[in-house]
């Protein structure tokens, strides 16, 4: 029985949510077939980014909000492989292998920043994804076409510098889901994006066992003590945040080969809330995220995504609502996790004193 | 006869000039227990830094003298060298992961990996861990110190005591230990604890691994050293066996100071204390400070009208905490009541308001808003608990003349050295920075003022001053003072009466001038009846 009790308050985030999208998909009446291709879909377009971000959790730097960094190195790579015209799944590839080095860099000099901003990062993450969004938007909405010359008329705005507000990706689009598809009704899942997320997963669980991975473990538990160790911790810490945004690049990439078009301006902006929102709902915290947490999160996320407008419909009358449902769960989870995790650890700190001061006498 | 494990000769060493160390010789054999005693600022932790290599010794210009490791002339420049050549250290507050299980933090950092397929790519860090020989290897460790728990436990969960012996498990890890320091480890235990502490520590030495311990116990001293060092301001006091040493005579070589107190600086005409007859200020039961790193658990005192009670105790026993837990600074439980009101804890502001003023211990931290005026410092309390140096009129404004003309006063009463009351305290001395705490808890007109280590960190010169002001608010107006401090003769020479605190608890209270083994045996936990001291 205390069992079952602590098994319950251990997954409450994850349990409340699978309430409360059972009772959208209850209200919402949509078709099962329709709700799991919805689903399937969305997990194989997020899941990838939502991994991304359990290296730095691990590593004792919180969710990594500077994930953003590493879709605009995918989407650089992108944008220059719709240029060169790189094309099927051998352009994927090669797309991916060009935003590695963009991320290397990107997460290198996030890593360095904060560095010097040890016990902030979230935030520091979160506006260094602003400061990136800026200078690509100075890059590509500003110098293409005026100091940097470049004249590609599907890319360009006609009329003016900068590129188009969409990009159609139609030749790398779904070239990686459409290698092998099971049709199951109309729904086609895309059997090898799963694997290659089902080998993300498998990769981080190795590397969890690796020397590397324990000595991430161990500065995500105590920097101090970690550093008396031996262990290196800045090099490490700057070594998980680039981590984390290669990956962040590849994810951006396998998200934007489904949707098939690049919204120049805007596809990379909600990355980081979006991910770290469903990460949440898994049940991981700020300093505690497995891989488990991650997937069930990222399900029970969409699976809200996908209802929540039609569950409004019936029972607000507007599907507007469910709309703002959604916005307001990704938001409100983040706030409320943030908020709990501050909370627990100081009820932690209060309770370590009780005990021993019982000790004591 | 073997080489010794550690010679020490002619060590010194100074810090900007003042000596801390002077010519320390001291060997210790190989499987010997070797006890280094002394008062907090007697030089250990600097000389035991020496040994470990701290960055902190050669940042401020090295040390004179020789270390002799097994017979060679060694000189460290990190923790990792003198790891290598086979020192351990078991520090005072424990370096455990709590997350992690007993053999990972016993292989810390030194995990036994076997190469995969992805690091013959990648290189040698991303190897697999062998937990299986990790743990085989926690496991004769642990069998070593006769320890039973199990190797996969998370740390988190295990009581104090089998923490300290994770700790030494990871040391005994290492393979090639010889010496094994360790600081302070029973501070933390319970009695029974500590029992098996000190056996383990004995089988370890029968091992023939030689042993470096710190302690202020007494009892434990006596109980297993082979040797014992006093240090007394970083000088060597004695170093011989045990058997010609008493308790007794440890804490007198301790304590005693070349520099006789000669009795108050101020001059008083009170009777002395009879207790009785004075009316009690202050009442303090049970009272609880969770003050990390400084814990009180559980102190019953009373202090009467008019004096000067000092606090002593050795660091970490938690006497800075009594101040910090009434005026509600760090979360306190008992009873604590202030001129027959009962005193509301963890509330600083109740504590304020009812006459209660504090000079805290951390001068640039809690003392002063250090980028602000002289004036709005001395100010500050007052205008906000008290409501002066405020205009009449709906809009609490600051009467700016009112403040200046105050601080003004102030300064000459208080002898502050500044340019005027506009100046940025930042800017001013530590002993002119400390006056400014004075004059402020002055500003409030306190019943009971709390002092704390008012002298830390600031020169001689101003030292008396300090001393001489806070005397002075005793003598003229009153003032019931509680003062703090690490300097036991500064205590003598200001106290009515001093209390002892030892482990949270208070050992005793003693008068100014008690002989010095009294002292010396209160701060080591012992009472001199105990001893059959008089």
């Amino acid at each position: 029985m205390n069992q079952v009790k602590r098994m319950i308050t251990k997954n409450a985030v994850p349990l409340l949510f699978a309430i409360v999208c059972l009772l959208g998909i209850y209200f919402a009446k949509m078709p099962t077939q329709f709700l799991i291709m919805e689903v399937a879909k969305r997990l194989a377009r997020n899941s990838f980014l939502v991994l991304s971000l359990i290296i730095p959790v691990v590593a004792g730097m919180g969710l990594n909000f500077g994930i953003v960094l590493g879709a605009l190195a995918g989407q650089i790579a992108l944008i220059l492989s719709t240029h060169w015209e790189w094309a099927g799944l051998g352009g994927l590839g090669l797309t991916a292998l060009l935003a590695t080095p963009l991320a290397i860099l990107f997460g290198y000099l996030a890593g360095l920043t904060l560095n010097k901003a040890k016990g902030r990062e979230m935030i520091t993450g979160m506006v260094l994804g602003f400061f990136a969004n800026g200078l690509y938007q100075f890059v590509f909405l500003f110098l293409v076409g005026t100091v940097i010359p470049f004249n590609n008329p599907r890319l360009r705005i006609s009329t003016s510098p900068g590129l188009r507000n969409t990009i159609d990706l139609k030749l790398i689009k779904g070239s990686l889901d459409g290698i092998w598809q099971i049709q199951y009704g109309f729904t086609k899942l895309p059997m090898v994006t799963f694997g290659v997320i089902a080998l993300l997963s498998v990769c981080l669980w190795f590397f969890f066992r690796t020397k590397l991975g324990q000595d991430f473990r161990a500065i995500g538990q105590d920097r101090h003590i970690a550093g008396v160790a031996g262990i290196d911790t800045n090099r490490n810490r700057v070594l998980a945040i680039i981590m984390s945004t290669v990956l962040a690049a590849w994810g951006q990439i396998i998200f934007l080969q489904n949707i098939g078009t690049l919204n120049t301006y805007n596809s990379h902006e909600q990355v980081g809330t979006f991910a770290i929102a469903a990460l949440l709902i898994g049940g991981a915290t700020v300093t505690r995220a497995t891989i488990t947490q991650a997937l069930t999160g990222t399900l029970l996320f969409h699976v809200l995504f996908v209802v929540s407008p039609m569950a409004g419909q019936a029972i607000f009358g507007s599907a507007q609502i469910g709309e703002y449902f959604r916005v307001f769960v990704a938001y409100g989870i983040i706030a409320i996790s943030l908020a709990l995790h501050a909370w627990q650890s100081k009820s932690l700190a209060k309770s370590s004193l009780e005990e021993d001061f019982s000790v004591s006498g | 006869m073997s080489v010794p494990v550690l010679e020490m000769k002619n060590i010194s060493k100074s810090y900007y000039g003042t000596q801390v160390l002077k010519e320390i010789n001291l060997t210790v054999k190989q499987g010997e227990i070797h006890c280094l005693v002394g008062e907090n600022g007697a030089g250990k932790s600097t000389l035991m830094n020496i040994l470990f290599g701290m960055s902190v010794i050669s940042q401020t210009g090295g040390y004179e003298g020789e270390l002799v490791i097994n017979g060679d002339i060694r000189e460290f420049g990190s923790p990792k060298e003198a790891i290598a050549a086979g020192i351990g250290m078991v520090h005072q507050e424990f370096m455990l992961l709590p997350g992690f299980s007993v053999t990972e933090n016993i292989k810390l950092n030194r995990e036994v990996t076997k190469p995969n397929f992805v690091s013959k790519v990648f290189g040698h860090k991303l190897e697999s861990l062998d937990r299986r020989k990790m743990a085989q290897d926690a496991r004769t460790s642990l069998d070593k110190l006769g320890m039973s728990i199990d190797e996969w436990v998370p740390v988190a969960g295990l009581p104090v005591g089998h923490l300290q012996f994770v700790e030494i498990a990871r040391e005994i890890d290492k393979g090639n230990l010889q010496l094994l320091v360790l600081d302070e480890p029973t501070a933390v235990l319970t009695e029974s604890e500590a029992e098996q502490f000190l056996e383990v520590i004995q089988r370890l030495a029968n091992s023939g691994i030689s042993i470096m311990f710190i302690t202020h116990r007494l009892d434990e001293v006596m109980a297993v050293a082979d040797t014992i060092t006093i240090l007394k301001d970083g000088e060597l006091v004695k170093s011989a066996p045990r058997q010609s040493f008493t308790i007794a005579q440890i804490a007198e070589l301790m304590v005693g100071r070349k520099v006789q107190t000669s009795g108050r600086i101020g001059v008083h005409g009170k009777p002395a204390k009879d207790g009785g007859a004075q009316k009690r200020l202050l009442e303090v039961r049970d009272l609880k400070v969770n003050m990390p790193g400084e814990r009180l658990r559980g102190v019953d005192l009373d202090v009467f009208e008019g004096e000067i009670l000092g606090i002593g105790g050795l660091a970490g026993h938690g006497k800075i905490a009594l101040a910090n837990g009434i005026m509600g600074l760090y979360p306190s439980g008992g009873q604590v009541r202030f001129n027959m009101i009962d005193l509301p804890l963890n509330n600083p502001k109740a504590a304020l308001d009812l006459g209660l003023a504090f000079v805290s211990e951390d001068r640039r931290g809690v003392g002063l808003v250090l980028e602000d005026s002289i004036a709005n410092n001395i100010v500050l309390t007052s205008m906000q608990t008290q409501e002066k140096f405020l205009k009449p009129g709906p809009f609490k404004l600051k009467d700016i003349t009112g403040i200046e003309e105050h601080a003004r006063r102030a300064i000459q009463q208080f002898d502050i050295r500044c340019t005027g009351p506009d100046q940025i305290v930042r800017r001013l001395s530590g002993g002119n920075q400390q006056k400014v705490c004075l004059a402020r808890a002055f500003t409030q007109e306190p019943k009971l003022l709390f002092v704390s280590e008012p002298t830390r960190g600031i020169d001689i010169g101003a030292k008396t001053r300090v001393l001489e002001l806070i005397s002075e608010l005793n003598r003229r107006f009153g003032v019931t003072i509680i003062i703090t401090s690490s300097e036991l003769a500064e205590l003598r020479s200001i106290s009515d009466r001093i209390a002892i605190i030892y482990e949270g608890k208070l050992a005793g209270i003693l008068a100014p001038d008690a002989p010095d083994v009294a002292y010396g045996l209160l701060m080591a936990g012992k009472s001199p009846e105990e001893v059959g001291v008089q």
